[in-house]
């Protein structure tokens, strides 16, 4: 695929940063903010749409309840109370983790809200047992450089991350509720970033200062992104859920991608002359003409008591089978509305048919039956005649949106990089006061228990991390890149003295980079792994080549102690004396080479003498003993 | 009419009258080079400071200081460019239908929000005021009876008195003469038990069952309790074989099913949980499913229907009076010098009162009150003949009360008095089961078992 002129695209995008904190209890109860691998009790619950005063309720909320879909709530009693099982009003809001977004405001230049009020935003998926997520704006405005411009901060948040999905039974969702409280903050940036890589880059580095204030949690979730995107011409569209950083990019350019052919295919539809009026055709009732199907989709549905429905769309000939993005066409964006609107199973568009087992023939009475022509497309739903209804009366008022462009959207983001429909944006009536806690006034005791928290600026720490740690530029330039980079202060803090920074530095960056390579599963690995191999070699047990093999061991055995490791993996360091005694051994069995080369035999012997001593000996003192045993030998001849 | 700067005072107050600006109007504040735009909000906490709240365009609230130097002005509404097609984000729930074929039941609200809408903006919630409003917001009570619904007070359960339980009984005995198969009454849950306790005792013989219900999470949540509660108290009205007054709440903390429980037997055990409400010393009436529209008979011993039989009525010179080391006589002369009519006592384990304050009650029955001895443990029942103390209050004239619950002791002896004021007779209907509030036989499971580790 070409890539796209961004600049002539006018493309924008704002970036939601969600970031979970590592504070000493959760947001709205004494719980810790700690994932547990047990069940506890189990309850189950259901949720109900609430009305607006006009009686009005989101639809997608709505659509859940008509579903009847259930909620089965583990509540494992070491990470969550009654305030979780939505059995006990909140407490007051955790002034830590206020504390650490006013410090990440400072950092930004943001400035505090006088008076912090908490919110109720209405979620619908059961991930909230209380049907909503309660939030709160701490700070607004400031800005983050970038070299490609000033990104603008519009809000920062705290607000309570959401249960973890365990898995899906049928209309039952199964949640786990230790997740459920932990504090996150979230920055939402201005749509100020203007390329895909842009919008990566300016992820990295909020994920960065939110890093840096020592108070970030990591691991698999502990970060995630939300994206608005629009082209000129185009819709601001929302995409939630992205989970890795490196996806970000790819998907802001699937996303302006789409909003082009989205375009492209409006402007289409306008050269053809077709117009809204022209799309107010019928649904028309085609069972019979499927009576004799093979197609198994059909066949399944009539079985059941189903009927075929199917809607001429005048002027669609060919744009349906268009492709939007990677894989996806501009029948998969109809078929999402089927599926959203309808909860069908999904359509059969004329673009690509005849295929599923659906005959030339057939598509043949069906053009006939809507009086469909050459330059006409239409689409089919075999379904329950009322869900079937309904999901072509959603295609064909997404058609129309055709005409008009880019319909306002929520979508979710897949793992390659594109979206799917996942609602329509959420109206005003998502948001409306927690009234079960008090607001919090921003005073001067609370921003004195920040200033705690305000990371250093990446300036400062780059010329501490060279001039005192003695770190290399460029490994220094890595560390404060990486994701351990509190990690790497805490470990210089409290080892520095007995392990060389440098080491520390590339333990995380290097070596795990390099173990990730080799397959290694590093995701088991967490900090008091690393913190317990580099204690090690600080004792002086073993030496500090053993790291990447005790490392490994660990992230295959996350249960094991470093000691432990080092003991099965025999790593652990020999005393001088018995590294001189294999290295006498060696000499003595290289002879023959020594009295031939002398002392250009000192790569050789070394190289043998490493391959019995790594981990196990400093390679310092094995080469001062190396040259002396070869002296020794050489002066004796 | 509500204050149109609700919470606001000092100077904040000037600055916003003197711009003409009311709650709801639209406003920007400038602080600090900071521009916040949007709704002004009412405040609801901490009046004195001076904040001004503001709901912005992105639907959180804020809290602005001000002070002198901040720029207050009225601002213009943005233009409404939302549309609302048929693809957008918010519907109307479909109008119910009403089946003509179900049982009439009568729905009778005094207070709480077991239905409402919340007014987004505010967060205010305004309950339902008409049985069309109230179908609308719980359509599926219509798949189990004809509704007709009306609001008889609206206050808070904390605030309800004798005096609202005769308002309440009278109402109730209405809807049954006019026909209803059954009747539900919405309350707010703090004393929804003794509502319930004063119903059964001033309804001698119902044709139909009456279900008190409330919500213990507010029906302006998702997570609300309130719809399920209310299904299954229409459905114990519509269905249910027993003629008495219970009350109908959740049984466990998720939305399996419910529990009705006899209104002379029901307490509030907790202060916040779903489940609060249990049978103290006896087996809750009936199981309730709403969603499977069943009802689970689990104690037989039941009232059936019958006539219509009200005996209105209540003495509010009855007090309630609980027993706390180092109480003195001088609690109960209060009462005595203060001309009521009758004390429930709330004693220690099987039924004391201090030695010290014997002397006092002895006063007391003597002046003609009539005294009645519960526990506070609630569980159990007492037994006064065990120890001296026990003996001695007997022999002051104390009524024991067997394992009544202090609460319903209390509204009984409301009821008994209004009807007579003779001692004997005090005594003997006291001492006679007249609504399920005595249960002759404890039994192991009655008592709850506690975690224990
Ligand atoms: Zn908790």
């Amino acid at each position: 695929m070409a890539s796209l002129d961004y600049e002539k695209l006018g493309l924008m995008v704002g970036l939601e940063i969600h970031q979970q904190l590592d504070t000493s209890r959760k947001l709205f109860c004494r719980c810790p903010t700690r994932m547990v691998d047990e069940e506890g009790g189990v309850f189950e619950r259901t949720l109900r749409p609430t009305q607006s005063e006009l009686g009005e309720v989101d639809v997608a909320a709505y659509f859940e309840w008509r579903r009847r879909r259930r909620y089965r709530y583990q509540s494992p009693t070491p990470s969550s109370c009654l305030v979780e099982d939505d059995e006990e009003p909140p407490h007051e809001i955790s002034r830590e983790a206020v504390a650490i977004a006013l410090a990440v405001a400072k950092a930004l230049g943001a400035r505090p809200v006088d008076e912090i009020h908490v919110m109720r935003k209405i979620v619908i998926d059961g991930s909230n047992t209380t049907g909503f997520q309660r939030t709160a704006i701490v700070a607004m405005g400031g800005s983050l450089d970038d070299e490609d411009g000033k990104v603008r901060i519009q809000t920062i948040c705290v607000e309570e991350d959401a249960a973890r999905k365990i898995e899906e039974k049928g209309r039952t969702v199964v949640y786990r509720l230790d997740r459920l409280g932990i504090p996150l903050i979230e920055i939402a940036t201005g749509p100020d970033i203007h390329t895909p890589e842009q919008a990566q880059r300016v992820a990295l580095k909020i994920g960065q200062i939110l890093r840096l204030t020592g108070k970030a949690k990591r691991g698999l979730g502990t970060i995630r992104q939300d994206l608005n995107v629009s082209i000129r011409g185009g819709t601001k569209t929302e995409i939630k859920g992205v989970q890795k950083l490196e996806l970000i990019a790819k998907v802001v350019e699937y996303e302006a991608l789409r909003q082009l052919r989205l375009l492209e295919i409006r402007d289409e539809l306008r050269r053809r002359g077709v117009a809204e009026d022209m799309l107010d055709t019928p649904i028309v009732d085609l069972t019979k003409i499927f009576r004799e199907t093979k197609s198994r989709v059909i066949r399944r549905a009539l079985s059941s008591g189903g009927r075929v429905l199917g809607l001429k769309l005048p002027g669609f000939a060919g744009l349906l089978g268009r492709e939007v993005q990677p894989g996806r066409r501009f029948g998969t964006e109809l078929a999402d509305y089927a599926r959203f609107w309808g909860g069908v199973g999904g359509l059969f568009h004329s673009d690509e048919l005849p295929a599923y087992g659906i005959t030339g023939e057939e598509v043949a009475r069906v053009r006939e039956a809507l009086g469909a022509g050459e330059g006409d497309a239409f689409v089919l739903v075999a379904d329950r005649e009322e869900k079937a209804r309904e999901a072509l009366k959603a295609v064909l008022e997404r058609a129309r949106w055709a005409l008009r462009g880019i319909p306002p959207e929520t979508r979710a983001a897949n793992p390659d990089g594109t979206t799917r429909y996942m609602r329509p944006q959420p109206g005003a009536a998502r948001m409306y006061p927690e009234t079960d806690t008090p607001p919090l006034e921003v005073d001067e005791n609370l921003l004195k228990e920040a200033e705690k928290y305000v990371p250093e600026p990446p300036e400062v720490k780059l010329k501490r991390f060279t001039e005192e740690h003695g770190l290399s530029r460029d490994l220094a330039e890595q560390v404060l890149r990486d994701i351990r980079l509190d990690l790497y202060e805490h470990l210089v803090d409290r080892y520095g003295d007995k392990v060389p920074p440098t080491v520390i530095a590339s333990t995380i960056t290097s070596t795990l980079k390099a173990l990730r390579g080799e397959g290694v599963p590093l995701e088991n690995l967490e900090d008091h792994h690393i913190e317990d191999a580099i204690a090690l070699v600080a004792k002086g047990a073993v030496a500090k080549e053993a790291i990447p093999e005790i490392l490994a061991y660990l992230a295959k055995n996350p249960e094991a102690k470093a000691e432990e490791a080092a003991e099965k993996l025999g790593l652990t360091k020999l005393t001088p004396q018995q590294v001189e005694e294999i290295v006498s051994r060696i000499v003595e069995e290289n002879r023959q080479a020594i009295l031939e080369r002398g002392e250009r035999a000192m790569g050789l012997i070394m190289g043998r003498a490493m391959a019995v001593l790594r981990g196990k000996a400093d390679g310092k003192l094995v080469a001062r003993i190396v040259r002396e045993k070869i002296a020794e030998m050489l002066g004796k001849t | 009419m509500e204050d149109p700067l609700h919470g606001y005072g000092g100077e904040v107050r000037r600055v916003l009258e003197e711009l003409g600006l009311r709650v709801g109007d639209r406003v920007r504040v400038v602080r600090g080079g900071e521009v916040y735009e949007g709704i002004l909000m009412p405040r609801y906490a901490l009046a004195g400071k001076q904040i001004i709240v503001v709901k912005l365009d992105n639907g959180y609230n804020v809290g602005v200081k001000w002070e002198p130097g901040v720029r207050v002005e009225r601002a213009e509404k943005p233009r409404q460019g939302a549309r609302r097609g048929m693809l957008s984000a918010e519907v109307v729930f479909p109008p119910p239908r009403m089946a003509e074929d179900k049982p009439p039941v009568s729905i009778i609200s005094t207070g709480g929000t077991i239905a409402s809408r919340v007014e987004y903006e505010t967060g205010a919630v305004r309950p339902a005021i008409s049985s069309e409003d109230l179908v609308h917001i719980v359509p599926e009570i219509t798949e189990t009876a004809r509704i007709e619904a009306d609001i008889l007070y609206s206050i808070f359960s904390e605030d309800m008195t004798p005096k609202h339980w005769e308002g309440i009984v009278e109402a109730v005995a209405e809807k049954f003469r006019k026909g209803a198969r059954g009747v539900v009454v919405t309350h707010g849950t703090d004393t929804m038990g003794y509502t319930a306790a004063a119903l059964s005792f001033a309804f001698r013989s119902l044709p139909g069952p009456v279900a008190l219900v409330g919500s213990q999470r507010s029906s302006d949540r998702p997570s609300s309790d309130a719809a399920f509660n209310l299904r299954a108290a229409v459905l114990v009205a519509a269905q249910a074989p027993f003629a008495e007054a219970v009350v109908v709440m959740h049984g466990e903390t998720g939305d399996t099913y419910a529990l009705a429980h006899r209104g002379t037997k029901v307490r509030k055990m907790h202060t916040s949980r779903r489940d609060a409400f249990q049978s103290i010393n006896a087996p809750p009436l009936a199981r309730v499913y709403p969603d499977e529209q069943r009802i689970e008979i689990i104690d037989g011993r039941y009232r059936e229907p019958g006539e219509l039989e009200v005996e209105n009525g209540f003495d509010d010179k009855v007090a309630l009076v609980k027993m706390y080391p180092g109480i003195t006589g001088e609690v109960i002369d209060m009462f005595v010098d203060k001309g009521y009519h009758g004390l429930v006592l709330e004693g220690t384990g099987l039924g004391h009162f201090p030695n010290s304050t014997i002397k006092a009650i002895e006063r007391a029955v003597e002046e003609g009150l009539a005294v009645v001895m519960t526990s506070q443990c609630l569980f159990g029942r007492v037994n006064m003949n065990v120890y001296s103390t026990g003996r001695r209050l007997l022999a002051a004239g104390v009524i024991p009360g067997d394992d009544m619950l202090p609460e319903t002791a209390y509204v009984k002896l409301s009821w008994i008095l209004a009807r007579t004021r003779d001692p004997g007779e005090v005594r003997r209907l006291m001492l006679t089961n007249l609504a399920g509030e005595m249960n002759p036989r404890h039994t192991l499971e009655l008592y709850p078992r506690w975690y224990h580790g």
